[in-house]
């Protein structure tokens, strides 16, 4: 069957790919377009690791269908970097331990970033809600509450390109 | 070979459903993906309804109408559903709810169907413009029942009335993750009070049987009665009436039937646990 052209933004940049009419978003970004950030953990909605963002809010991009993307922003942990300068919430990841194989990483970040666009100061049970979908097999969540609720304090907070008050 | 479909009517997603027994109807994808990712669902053409009316809320007087297309995240952004929260935040993730669509929470076989529940006990309407009951807004047990046996189906949108007292609704799932578990079972009550007694009260499960069901035992225990200790206690005694749950990988049949009578007091008693 023919390709079908897609065409979205992806962290800022126009891109383009030629997908297959069933082809999940997660597909496209990673073997089609290189962002390896979203990762292929369980394919059916439960773990998070392929957490993206679609104007501005968190999509599940393994049960996302690309030819649905048309035009839409997309916004991966990719993008959150300004050059060597890390995002708050990447820093605060680095300095409170909240990665230790790396594999959730890129979901509870994009998730994390949803909730902080949204609600700059979150609770503690809204930290835990925000990242209810995303499953870490190492740092206990500990952590990763921890450096969500320190980014969160701490200046200099990009908001997402999506984010509902951008 | 899995082709897909942009419907860009109502109208024109029903043709196809009508005419094609291996169109498959996208709502957010939480289901359907899966079955793709898995290799289940190989064959066929995936509709997706790009009409806005599939998504549209109308929720501004008494009479409500969601379209089929309208997901959780939409609810929770709405005021005017406020009522609705409880049910809309039950199911799953922040992502999975920015996905899973009302529509597909019809289909949703148990334990999942949680929404479903809440719509069951505002006795809503579903509307169906292709296949079972088409052309009409069928009642949702009725619905419900036929299922199975229905074939395929384009439900355009789900209609109820408004509780003219938000507080007389009542919602809870059991799970054993927070906040953020499958559930054992998930009960949603409508209570409507007047001059101290209860009319036309609705009581719905959700995981107690195949599909989500009425518990008419309990509606009956509490009818024209006041919400005291006596009247919770005659609907806990009927609390199991109708029910079939099944065991899976959240709890077995006994444990269902064991706590959810425990359950069903707590909500009736406004305990908050
Ligand atoms: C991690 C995870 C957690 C979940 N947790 C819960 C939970 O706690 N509670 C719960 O209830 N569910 C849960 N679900 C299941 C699911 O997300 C929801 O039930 C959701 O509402 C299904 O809607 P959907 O739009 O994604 O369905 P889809 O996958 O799009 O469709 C499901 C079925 O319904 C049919 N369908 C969809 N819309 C229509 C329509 N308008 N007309 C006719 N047929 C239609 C489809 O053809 C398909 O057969 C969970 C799923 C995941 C992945
Ligand atoms: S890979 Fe998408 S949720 Fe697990
Ligand atoms: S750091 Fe290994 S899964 Fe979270």
């Amino acid at each position: 069957m023919a390709k079908i052209p897609v065409q979205f933004r992806l962290n800022g940049s126009d891109r383009a790919a030629f997908v297959d009419a069933p082809e999940t978003l997660l597909n496209t970004l990673r073997r089609g377009l290189g962002d390896f950030a979203p990762k292929y953990g369980c394919g059916q909605g439960a773990c998070g690791v392929c957490t993206v963002l679609i104007d501005g809010e968190p999509h599940l991009s393994c049960l996302t269908l690309s030819v649905a993307c048309e035009g839409k922003r997309i916004e991966t942990a990719s993008g959150m970097a300004d050059g060597p300068d890390l995002h708050p919430l990447q820093a605060q990841f680095m300095e409170h331990f909240a990665a230790q194989c790396g594999f959730c990483t890129p979901g509870m970040l994009t998730v994390a970033r949803a909730l902080l666009d949204r609600n700059p100061n979150p609770t503690r049970d809204e930290v835990i809600e925000a990242i209810s979908g995303n499953i870490c097999r190492c740092t206990g969540y500990e952590p990763i509450v921890a450096a969500i609720l320190a980014a969160a304090g701490s200046p200099g907070m990009r908001r997402s390109e999506g984010g509902r008050h951008a | 070979m899995l082709d897909v479909r942009h419907c860009a009517t109502l109208a024109e997603a029903a043709g196809i459903v009508s005419g094609d027994r291996q169109a498959v109807l996208l709502g957010g994808g939480t289901l359907v993906m899966r079955d793709v990712n898995e290799g289940r669902l190989t064959e066929g053409t995936l509709l997706r309804v790009t009409d806005p009316v599939f998504r549209r809320i109308e929720a501004g007087g008494g009479r409500i109408e969601l379209g089929a297309g309208v997901t959780m995240g939409m609810i929770l952004a709405n005021r005017d559903l406020a009522f609705l929260h409880a049910a809309a935040r039950a199911i799953g993730g922040p992502a999975v709810r920015n996905m899973a669509s009302v529509g597909g929470n019809l289909f949703a076989a148990s334990p999942y169907g949680d929404f479903t529940v809440a719509l069951l006990a505002l006795d809503a309407q579903v509307v169906v413009q292709a296949g079972f009951g088409s052309g009409r807004a069928v009642p949702l047990e009725e619905f419900l029942a036929a299922r199975e046996r229905s074939g395929p189906a384009l439900v355009t949108a789900v209609q109820f009335s408004r509780p003219s007292n938000p507080g007389e609704f009542h919602f809870r799932k059991i799970s054993r993750v927070r906040p953020k578990g499958i559930s054992v079972l998930s009960i949603a009550a409508h209570l409507p009070q007047s001059g101290g007694r209860m009319a036309q009260v609705r009581v719905a499960y959700g995981a107690m049987a195949p599909t989500p069901i009425r518990a008419r035992g309990v509606e009956r225990a509490l009818e024209g009665k006041s919400l005291d200790a006596g009247a919770i206690q005659m609907a806990k005694q009927a609390a199991l009436e109708g029910c079939r749950p099944a065991t899976d990988a959240i709890a077995s049949e006994w444990y269902r039937r064991e706590v959810l009578p425990v359950h069903l007091g707590r909500l009736l008693a406004g305990d908050g646990r």
